[in-house]
């Protein structure tokens, strides 16, 4: 058997899905971000396949999961420095009991 | 034939590990197996002759991500108790599990316009033209940068001692 787009899809699917188990599910905010970085993972194998597969000498999806993978960094970082805040404001980061905004 | 065995393999792990984020009681564990599944993920770039993006993935993810990662999960570990689940559960499972059926069921259907064509390799130097060349992506690039000298020093201003 020989290896073709939609491996490479599904695989992605299920570690996109797996991801927003974890997103729905987890209390733990840090956990939570994990499984973001999770499904931002999913999404570059997508788009590096594709580029693979559909435009090999064009590279566009490769281009396009490096922009991913920069915005990742960012919200990474900007999303523990907010956890850390929050942790020393509330001293805990259970999300079902930061509800400030909350109506 | 090689290129078939290792995907399965760094498929499966990948899977494995991934679940083992979502499901192992432990939050540092959980960590450690983000990693690895980052690892698979880079394994998997090169199994997709995307080399630079493999090196990336390898010095971005696995290097940085984690590290910030781990770093958090040591400063609130006072306050952690496990990888507790909420009350929504049971309906997240079926969520997720819908959505990955929809998804696989769409992608099986859809008639994707394969080409037979041969990946380009080495990558990087290509990716420079493409990124900074003639008609590229030069002014992404620049925004690129803007954005993350500001996640920078949002993330200074957030975290810093009052």
């Amino acid at each position: 058997m020989t290896l073709g787009l939609t491996h490479y899809l599904i695989l992605s699917a299920i570690l996109f899905s797996i991801g927003l188990y974890g997103v729905l599910s987890k209390r733990n905010a840090v956990i939570i971000l994990m499984c973001i970085e999770l499904m931002l993972n999913a999404v570059n194998i997508t788009l590096v396949a594709f580029s693979r597969y559909v435009v090999p000498m064009l590279l566009t999806g490769q281009v396009f999961a490096i922009f991913v993978i920069v915005v990742a960094a960012a919200e990474v970082a900007v999303g523990l420095a907010i956890i850390l805040a929050i942790y020393r404001g509330f001293e805990d980061i259970d999300v079902t009991k930061i509800n400030l905004l909350k109506w | 034939m090689g290129l078939v065995i290792s995907f399965w393999i760094l498929a499966v792990v990948g899977i494995l590990a991934a679940l083992g984020v979502v499901f192992l009681r432990n939050v540092f564990r959980a960590a450690l197996s983000l990693i690895l599944c980052f690892l698979m993920v880079a394994g998997l770039y090169i199994t997709l002759s995307a080399d630079f993006l493999a090196a990336v993935q390898i010095l971005v993810y696995v290097g940085a991500i984690s590290v910030l990662i781990i770093l958090a999960i040591m400063m609130t570990r006072e306050v952690q108790q496990g990888s507790p689940t909420n009350r929504l559960q049971i309906p997240a499972f079926i969520v997720a599990i819908l959505f990955l059926e929809v998804l696989v069921l769409t992608l099986i259907n859809t008639p994707w316009q394969i080409t037979s064509a041969p990946p380009l390799a080495p990558t990087t130097a290509a990716l420079a033209t493409k990124l900074f060349g003639e008609g590229g992506f030069i002014l992404p690039v620049e925004i690129a940068a803007v954005l993350l000298l500001s996640a920078i020093l949002g993330a200074i201003v957030l975290a810093r001692e009052k």
